[in-house]
Formats: structure tokens, sequence, C-alpha cells
């Protein structure tokens, strides 16, 4: 709860639809609407709460006992309705959440990131010096998409086989934190074929000796997680490890096509990459929305919410909320976006994050040592999905450096 | 900021426990102390050339005098035991002022865990929580109750619903798998107490929020000689400058100051966010992410606690 508010009013009612084809592709005018409304309102056509204030979606997530996951982060309650798959890591709370989360921080934590940045970086070199011969791309198809896979489930150590169904099941993950809409559907289309493949790659004699999988396991095998969180925990680290960083890359690059001058400064000054792209995920999120549920009543930017009710968090708008953030919807490479909220916060914040902040910035280097300039040549054609923001294609043209 | 000291009386000398004993500091003018904060420690310069830091367990809100408690270790290059043989009643020390590498940073809930000796830099800690208003649970373990220092006055102070004391020989340990088994919401742990109780402490938090752990390490028994915080120089092999580290300031303070950025989060060693490659020089680690190899191999350190070692008067990093 917040302990400053006196006075307790019912949330402002707004028809706002953020699930609308018109506010995925362009959520920005929408995030206004839900700002002028104040940082928390009700969304009548979902029945929830819209929380977009940094300070209340910030609140949200450091309260986990007062607004719980094991509701689940899509619009249903899953401690009512049954979920369409096991719950995962994301969706549970202490003390299940527990085992788990200090099983993957075991395995996901500095000292095992810093040994991937050798083998991640030789492929991000190769793929920098293949599309910069090319010269025009598209940098989703041809990097974005491109570099996570080749690097990610090596890392993991999953097999060869059904490494096409990782995309697809990611879109279905993070699209079922949205609505059953025609997104939704479209996502689940073969779906259980998706789902059987990607589990069956989570079982410890499909994966590799060396990898972080294996790492998982070796907890299970110690006792601290059971089996069946063993493979739920592989299957997070699969279905939250590669939409998010592919659209992290993408987003980047989107969003520094569209400044020269900062690209010149980051080509001065490389090692600011780690900067910009920490700035680069607080203007442009992959991760947009997801839920949290209410455990008891509560209050949140002076609004009263009632016990069991769907709060739906708008990260994006949280870090651009002028209240937080000065000028905030302009990237500055100057400003200190730590703080921000892309990669979650608290409890649940996302335990990959050094690796996507990896990949990310090493593609990033690698272009940065071979392109004198990064020039779109066409608009980006932002993609259709529920809670991540992301793009189709991003035309770009990569001025190759002559020093 | 020069590293300030100041002459002081020793006013009072107490056994507080088996092996422990309290030095009630004053300074001789009468003046009072400069203010401080709960988790401050200062250097003693007991011998020449021998340095040693105690965390201060007096009250901030009493500057007539400092408090330490000091616990004689047997193997130690012998502070330790010159503190509990030679220092007397009246005696003149020259000590440093205050410094805080254990901040208490503001939350709504606190737990306090303490081993041993570790109970120190707690007992003010505690007297802010409680003056603050602050939900707080305090867990303090020893070998026996005879070891445990200040243990019958927190319990008589805040009572058993608050302080609950382990003596090892009669309860076992602290169960630290129950008690960090569930994460609570705004709620900060501050830990002090031998490596081993440390390393189980941040096992368990790692189910806990990123940061939500604070630790002091007993810096000088572990270190060895020459582990007082004493200035060197940094040179950034990127940016060509050399930056001198005071004996009271971090690298990454340091750095920051002449105004390169380095990503950072926590700033007390606990994240990892600010790791930077070392090029040069050896590095004496204080962070809790770092592995025994990473630390061998000294490759790396986090530049917001990690210092230069004994005898390491430059490092050269790449920033």
């Amino acid at each position: 709860m917040t302990a400053v508010d006196t006075t307790v009013r019912e949330a402002p009612v707004l028809p706002v639809d953020p699930f609308s084809h018109e506010s995925i592709l362009d959520p920005y005018p929408m995030h206004a609407q839900l700002r002028s409304a104040g940082p928390v309102a009700w969304l009548e056509k979902y029945g929830c709460f819209a929380v977009n204030g940094f300070e209340e979606v910030y609140e949200v997530l450091t309260d986990f006992e007062t607004y719980c996951s094991s509701g689940g982060l899509g619009p249903k309650d899953i401690r009512k309705q049954t979920s369409w798959r096991p719950p995962s890591i994301l969706e549970s709370d202490p003390p299940t959440h527990t085992v788990m989360r200090r099983a993957l921080t075991g395995v996901i934590n500095p000292s095992s990131v810093r040994a991937l940045r050798g083998p991640f970086t030789g492929p991000a070199e190769d793929l920098a010096d293949a599309v910069v011969a090319r010269g025009a791309i598209d940098a989703v198809r041809d990097l974005a998409e491109v570099y996570p896979l080749r690097v990610f489930p090596d890392a993991v150590g999953i097999p060869e086989e059904g490494r096409e169904h990782l995309l697809p099941y990611g879109n279905m993950v993070f699209n079922a934190f949205g609505p059953e809409n025609d997104i939704h559907r479209e996502a689940f289309a073969h779906g259980e074929e998706r789902s059987a493949a990607i589990m069956r790659n989570c079982a410890r004699q499909n994966l590799s000796d060396s990898g972080f999988g294996a790492r998982i396991w070796e907890r299970a095998h110690e006792g601290l997680i059971t089996p069946e969180q063993a493979t739920l925990l592989v299957r997070a680290l699969l279905s939250a490890g590669v939409d998010t960083t592919v659209f992290g890359i993408g987003n980047t690059l989107k969003v520094l096509s569209e400044r020269p001058d900062a690209w010149a400064a980051l080509r001065k000054n490389p090692h600011l990459a780690k900067f910009a792209v920490d700035e680069a995920l607080r203007v442009e999120s992959p991760f947009q929305k997801f839920h949290r549920t209410a455990t008891v009543d509560a209050v949140l930017g002076g609004v009263h919410i009632p016990e069991g009710a769907k709060l739906l968090l708008f990260l994006g708008a949280a870090n651009r909320d002028p209240r937080r953030w000065a000028d905030g919807d302009r990237f500055d490479l100057e400003r200190t976006a730590a703080g921000h909220v892309a990669f979650g916060m608290g409890l649940h914040q996302c335990v990959g994050q050094p690796i996507a902040r990896l990949e990310i910035e090493l593609v990033l280097q690698a272009l940065l040592k071979r392109v004198e300039r990064l020039e779109p040549t066409g608009e980006p054609v932002p993609i259709l999905h529920n809670v991540l923001r992301g793009f189709e294609s991003i035309p770009v043209r990569l001025v190759p450096a002559t020093d | 900021m020069i590293n300030e000291t100041l002459s002081v009386t020793v006013d009072r000398v107490e056994k507080v426990a088996t092996d422990v004993v309290s030095l009630v500091l004053t300074r001789p003018d009468g003046a009072h102390f400069p203010a401080w904060q709960p988790g401050s420690h200062i250097d003693v310069h007991i011998d020449e050339g021998l340095t040693r830091q105690y965390s201060l367990c007096s009250s901030p809100s009493d500057l007539s005098h400092l408090r330490i408690a000091v616990l004689k270790v047997p193997d130690s290059r012998g502070g330790s035991i010159a503190v509990h043989e030679r220092v007397s009643e009246g005696q003149r020390l020259i000590i440093s002022t205050p410094r805080n590498n254990f901040p208490l940073t503001d939350s709504r809930k606190y737990l306090f865990l303490a081993g041993g000796i570790g109970i120190t830099p707690i007992v003010p800690m505690l007297e802010w929580a409680e003056s603050h208003g602050r939900d707080w649970r305090l867990f303090y373990g020893a070998r026996d109750a005879g070891r445990m220092a200040f243990a019958e006055q927190l319990e008589q102070r805040y009572g058993t619903g608050r302080v609950t004391l382990v003596p090892e020989d009669s309860h076992g340990r602290v169960d630290l798998e129950s008690v960090l088994g569930l994460p609570r919401a705004h709620m900060l742990v501050y830990a002090c107490g031998p490596s081993g109780m440390l390393r189980a402490v941040e096992d368990l938090c790692m189910g806990w929020p990123p940061g939500v752990l604070k630790t002091e390490r007993f810096v000088a028994t572990e270190l060895g000689p020459g582990s007082t915080d004493q200035p060197f120089e940094v040179e950034l092999a990127r940016t060509g400058t050399t930056v001198t580290v005071p004996a009271d300031t971090t690298i990454l303070e340091a750095v920051e100051a002449v105004g390169v950025r380095v990503l950072s989060s926590c700033r007390h060693g606990l994240c990892g966010t600010c790791e930077t490659g070392v090029l040069a020089g050896m590095p004496e680690h204080r962070d809790a992410v770092l592995t025994d190899e990473d630390r061998e191999a000294g490759q790396v350190m986090m530049i917001c606690c990690s210092r230069a070692a004994a005898g390491c008067d430059r490092l050269t990093l790449d920033l």
C-alpha cells in the first residue's frame, strides 16, 4: 500500500483498449490517454486496473505479498481457472518460487554469464561481417532474429532438433499474458505440437552436459528442487530467453537508426554501448505489460483495489512516465536509465537479464566497429503482439566504416 | 576527504562475553564525536603499523562516547590480542573518524542476522529500526551463551518477540533455511558474522529479490596484513587517465568523480553490475559475487567495493 495516500478514490473508468491493433502498433498515444486519467485506472472492457505510473508499477512489482504472481500474468486468475500449461516460476509465489529462484540464480549469475562472453563474441562478429557485406538488410530478420537463436540454445544445451519451435513457442507464452483475442488465437495455432516439442527439450536426457539446462538439473539431483521444477525452469529459459532478446536487439537498433548523433557518439566511445542498450530498453521496452493479482484490499495511486482484482502493469509506460523521467519519450545517451523496469523489478526480476544485456551489447559492439552509419531505408513495421513491443521488420542500410 | 584521526581516551574496559572486551572511548577535551550512522566503523591504531577496524556498537544519538567490542582472535596478527592484553583504562589511542561501509538503507521491514561478534554493527541498527517504528527481527547465534555479547541487554530492551538468541551448544545453529525460507516484500536482510554463515545466507537469499541482502565481512581478520583502506592509483586504460582512490572512497566513486561512466546498481558488491576488467595490478576482492576461481584469476573486480591488494599501489582497469 502507498502510505502517503490520504484520500482513497474509486478508479477512473476508461474505455481505452490497450489490446486493439491500433494501441499495439503504436502504444504511446494509448499511454498518454491512460496517464491523463491518473496513474491507476479501470479498464471497462477487460475488468482490470491499468497501472501506468512508474511509482505505482514499481510498488506493485516490489510488494509481492499484496500483488501476487500465482494468479498468473494473464487476465485470468489461474488460481481459480486452469491455465493452458503448468504454472511457471513467473506464476508462482514464495515459498514455491523461492527454491526455484535459488536454483536459477545459482546457475545464471555474473560469473556463469561472464563465461559466455567468449563463445558469444565470435558469432556476433561473424554475423556483423555478413550483414555489413550485404549493406542493405532487415535488422530484424537478418540480425535480431538470427543472433539469439545462434548462441542461446547452445548455452542452454538443447538439441538442434526442435529449435524451430523456440520463437513460435515464446510467441505463445507471451501472447497468453493478454486476452484471448485474434492475436492470441493465431499465436496458438499448432500450440500443442510446439509445447510438446519444447517440453521434450527440457528433459535431462535431451540436454547437453555443459549448458544451463544440465546445471539446473544438478540442483534437482542435489534435492533443492523437484524434477518437475527442473523441467519448468528449463522451459522458463527457453520461453523467456529468446523472443525478448530478439526484440531487445531489434528495438535497440531501431532507436539508434533514428539517432545518427548517438551512433556517432558510440563509435567514438564504444564503452558507452551498455548505456545505449539500457536507454533503448527504457524507451522501447520489449516486455510492455503483464498482470498481477491483489491478495488483499489495497490502495494504489490513491485508488481502492479490491482483493482478487487483476492489475495490468504497463512497464513501457512506467519507463516513460514524465514524473520519473524528464523528457521520457526521448532517447538520451547521456541519461542514467538505471532503475527502469524493462526487466521487471524485485522478486521476479528477469534472471536472464545479464545474458540479454550481453547478447544485445555484443551485437551492438560488433556493428559499431564496422558501421559508420546506420541509415533507415523504410518505416519499421511494428509487430502485432499482445504484450511485447517489437518490430517485424526494420529496413536499414549499414554504411561501412573506412577506418 | 583525508582519513582524519582523533586522539581518544579509553574510558572503560569491560569484559562483555567470553574473549570479548568492550572499550568505551571519550575525547580528552570532553568534546563530542562527529556524527555517525549505524553500520559505521573506526580504525584503531594499535601499534606502529598495526591498524584494525572495529564496528561501533554505541548509540549514534549519544556522541559523548564511542564503544567498540573486540573479540580475541588467537590466530590474528595480534591486533585483537594487543587490545585484550595491553589496552587499559585511561590509556590514549589514535582512531580514525567513523566511516560507514555497511550503511542501513531505509526500508519498511528488516531481518537482522548476527553471528558471534558480528552483532556489533547490528546493535545501533536495531536502535534505529526500533525508534523509527520499523518492523524488524533479530536472529543472533554464537557457539554458546557466554560468547554472546550484549545478548541479555538486547533481549531485555526489545523483547523475545523481536530478538531470538540461538546459542549453538543448547539450541543448535540458527535455522537459516527456515528464517530465510519465505521472502518478504519490502524487507532488507542485514547479516554480519563468520564467512560460513554469510555464504549460507547469500545462497538462501538468491531466492529473495535481488539486492535485499547487505553483509559485512570481518575484513580485518580475513584479509590479514595491511588490510586497512589505503589510497592507491587506478589507471584507466581506455581513457588514458590516472585517478587516485583515497582511503575512504571506492574506485567507482573515484572514477565517477572524474566523469567516467560505469554501469552500477547495488554499489555494495552484491549484484555484479559494475564488474570491470583488471589489466594490471592485484585486486583485493570484497564483493559477494565472484567465485573463488574468479578471485584467484584476478582478471575482473567489482569496483564498487573491492580495492587494490596490500602492496599494490596501482591497478590498471579496462575503463
